[in-house]
């Protein structure tokens, strides 16, 4: 049995001369939420582009769901599916047409009835008529994400999916994040937010300097610092909370 | 690398529908590809023409070959456009990773601006009818503008696929069809170029509009087209054979 959704072994990648990748390893067990942590221009926008298909590393080997992504990246993308740093929908179709559009081009049976349900499970009903371009920010998000799962993909792809969100959005997104996990759908993510990681994966790795330099789950990561001293801090409540908390959204753990 | 897909036709199919509906609700580019050569065509008939001497009693029917010419540029700006934006905001690397043939959203926008200029095209000729546009031309005679036509749009549609992978900015992927748009002034579409300077008729006598022009004029009024037709079609073959090859290395690259 496949134990890994995703191998990665020394994966490398450079950009004319300028190194990006050197040599990085990771698996990510099937069914779990794997974050990947890096500052901006770490390389990890790089490794969801080879993972994809839509980049060819120039080393190492890289398999998703069982395919090598060089060697067979038809059967790659039949099994993934990838949710790109900028909204990659449709501004000038309707939310219902977008998601209509990519069940087509997934020859799914009922094309409508997946757009439909679709709607209703990212609250779009309501907006589903309306041209994407009159969207907001984490409207645009949630239909980016529900065409991403018309075809119910094995490992779905996440690059930075809260960037340019406001907190409700962002909490709305980890909602849909742990339901997919709960579901058994592998779930890549990278993200610059440590607290994103924090609340979403079962499994951390850091990129930095083109490689993988730490790797493990939440509590490994801990370990690695020395223990924790008890000092008494008076706890001020952040902004966040704050905001969170008179707008009446407590969804948050 | 590209491995065969039973879908690819059904998968282009639903990306011409897609670029078909973008036309559909955008209010500027019908203005533009379609009511624009039609204004430009009542404006030449009903206010230049009765000074302008082509030789001929019939000014629409002189005038029409130039103006759709200049649609068709100006259709092909938008192919560009709608190509640049599709890069821009990310909806050719979902494409990309999904299961479908990787040349079909391209194919999709190659397809489009064949079908979009062919509607403008058959609107113009109607309103043509109207002011009195008339043919003594066959049905091969029409076959044969309408294939002129196509292989003029295709040519400059991968003209405008170059321009749309590789421009940076949005100014950039619809620059290139004004001088393209411009192009019929200083041919033999609005008045003969014997009426024109030397130097400038030089470039008129010897520019590919000229010739595409006098084809489908010959054509469509039942004279013999001569040398005009093959030279038209040197033209049409030869732009569209060096823009595809330089299109497609351009989409290797970038998308």
């Amino acid at each position: 049995m496949l134990n890994n959704s995703i191998q990665v072994q020394g994966l490398q990648k450079s950009y004319k001369n300028l190194p990006v990748l050197q040599g990085v390893d990771f698996d990510v067990k099937k069914g779990s939420v794997f974050a990947l942590l890096g500052s901006n221009g770490a390389g990890k926008t790089t490794i969801v582009k080879i993972l994809t298909t839509l980049l060819k590393q120039d080393g190492g080997t890289a398999t998703v769901n069982g395919f090598d992504v060089a060697v067979k990246p038809d059967d790659v993308r039949r099994s993934i599916s990838l949710t790109g740093q900028f909204a990659a929908v449709d501004e000038i179709l309707t939310g219902r047409e977008n998601l209509i559009m990519i069940a087509r081009l997934r020859h799914l049976k009922d094309p409508n009835h997946v757009a439909d349900e679709l709607l209703n499970r990212f609250s779009l009903t309501e907006a589903a008529d309306r041209a994407v371009a009159t969207y907001s920010g984490g409207m645009r998000r949630r239909l980016d994400i529900a065409m991403s799962l018309v075809g119910k993909p094995q490992v779905i792809f996440l690059d930075e999916p809260t960037t340019g969100l406001d907190p409700e959005g962002r909490i709305e997104v980890w909602k849909i994040v742990k339901e997919l996990a709960n579901n058994g759908t592998t779930v890549f993510l990278t993200t610059q937010y440590l607290e994103e990681a924090e609340q979403l994966a079962d499994q951390i790795a850091i990129l930095h300097e083109g490689k993988i330099i730490a790797n493990g789950t939440l509590a490994d990561l801990k370990k690695m610092f020395p223990p924790a001293k008890v000092e008494y801090v008076e706890k001020q409540p952040t902004l966040e909370e704050i905001f969170l908390a008179i707008i009446g959204k407590k969804e948050m753990k | 690398m590209e491995t065969s897909n039973n879908h690819y036709f059904s998968d282009m199919g639903i990306m011409l529908g897609r670029s078909m509906r973008h036309i559909l609700r955008s209010m500027d580019t019908i203005m533009t590809v379609t009511i624009t050569p039609i204004a430009m065509m009542l404006l030449f008939v009903y206010v230049f023409g009765g000074a302008i001497q082509t030789g001929t009693d019939n000014y629409v029917n002189y005038l029409l070959p130039g103006i759709l010419l200049m649609a068709i540029s100006s259709g092909i700006a938008y192919t560009s456009y709608r190509l640049f934006l599709d890069m821009q905001r990310g909806i050719f690397e979902r494409f990309h990773s999904m299961p479908i043939a990787r040349s079909a959203p391209l194919w999709g926008h190659v397809l489009t601006s064949l079908v979009s200029n062919a509607i403008s095209t058959l609107v113009i000729i109607l309103v043509a009818l109207v002011m009195g546009f008339r043919s003594s031309a066959g049905i091969l005679s029409w076959l044969a503008v309408a294939a002129i036509l196509v292989l003029f749009t295709l040519a400059l549609t991968w003209v405008a696929v170059i321009a749309g992978l590789s421009a940076t900015s949005i100014d950039g992927a619809t620059a290139f069809s004004y001088p393209l748009i411009f192009l019929p002034f200083i041919s033999s579409a609005f008045v003969p170029t014997e009426s024109m300077p030397p130097v400038v008729r030089a470039f008129a006598e010897n520019q590919p509009v000229t010739s595409i022009v006098n084809a489908i004029r010959a054509l469509l009024s039942s004279q013999p087209v001569g040398n005009d037709i093959w030279i038209a079609l040197a033209w049409c073959v030869g732009i569209m054979l060096v823009a595809y090859v330089f299109a497609m290395r351009a989409y290797k690259n970038r998308a």
